[in-house]
């Protein structure tokens, strides 16, 4: 399935329940969760251990808007708008960590 | 209704019960669902846990305490409640502090059961 988050990991604890309780699948940060994927912040470490276990997506826009694209960690992959979509349609359900 | 279609839905009830609207809102379309006979199934993680702790006293804030209503859901055929059990051990919580009958399950367990749902709500 695919899993949402668009809470900054410093400031939510919605990532972390995410990576707790998901099975291996598919991850996509928006809005503030893309942060968890900045190089060098507080989440890299465990965002970098999760992609072991899922594919883990950053929407790029949100990325840009926040000047963190060029420096995403290893083993995200980034989407645009209509990859979020793709996302979406390609998964039997989606929950959303909102 | 018994020859409508029915999903398997799960809430995810992930906030305090009175500092926002969203675990009031949940049980009005936990409730919706119910009604449509739908196989609805409830999960409580993080701070969702608190929404079934007994012995809630709204007089003080003049808000409904609607905490009882979880133990009316029975009467809807609802009697899938999942607790997970970090979120409970991480708040001090017990099965025993909680004013329903819930099934206490590990993050894997409640992440095999949310793959398996058709709907899943995040409230």
């Amino acid at each position: 399935m695919l899993h949402i988050v668009n809470k900054s990991p410093l400031e939510r604890p919605s990532l972390d329940a995410c990576l707790r309780i998901a099975e291996p699948g598919a991850i996509l940060l928006i809005e503030d969760a893309v942060y968890a994927a900045a190089r060098g912040g507080a989440a890299a470490a465990r965002l970098a251990e999760a992609t072991k276990r899922h594919q883990v997506y950053v929407l790029l826009p949100d990325a840009e808007a926040r000047a963190i694209a060029d420096r995403l960690i290893d083993g995200v992959t980034t989407v645009d708008y209509g990859g979020f979509v793709d996302l979406v349609a390609e998964h039997k359900n989606c929950q959303s960590w909102l | 209704m018994s020859e409508g279609i029915a999903k398997k839905f799960m809430f995810v009830n992930r906030s305090a019960p009175y500092g926002t609207i969203y675990a009031l809102e949940s049980l009005e379309v936990v409730l919706i669902s119910a009604a449509f006979d739908q196989d609805v199934s409830l999960a409580f993680v993080e701070d969702g846990v608190w929404q079934l702790r007994k012995g809630q006293q709204t007089k003080g804030i003049e808000t409904k305490n609607f905490s009882p209503t979880y133990r009316a859901l029975e009467g809807y055929d609802v009697e899938k409640l999942y607790v997970e059990r970090e979120s409970l051990e991480a708040r001090g919580l017990a099965e025993d502090d909680l004013i329903v009958d819930v099934t206490v399950l590990s993050s894997g367990e409640l992440g095999r059961l949310m793959d398996e749902q058709d709907v899943v709500l995040s409230f």
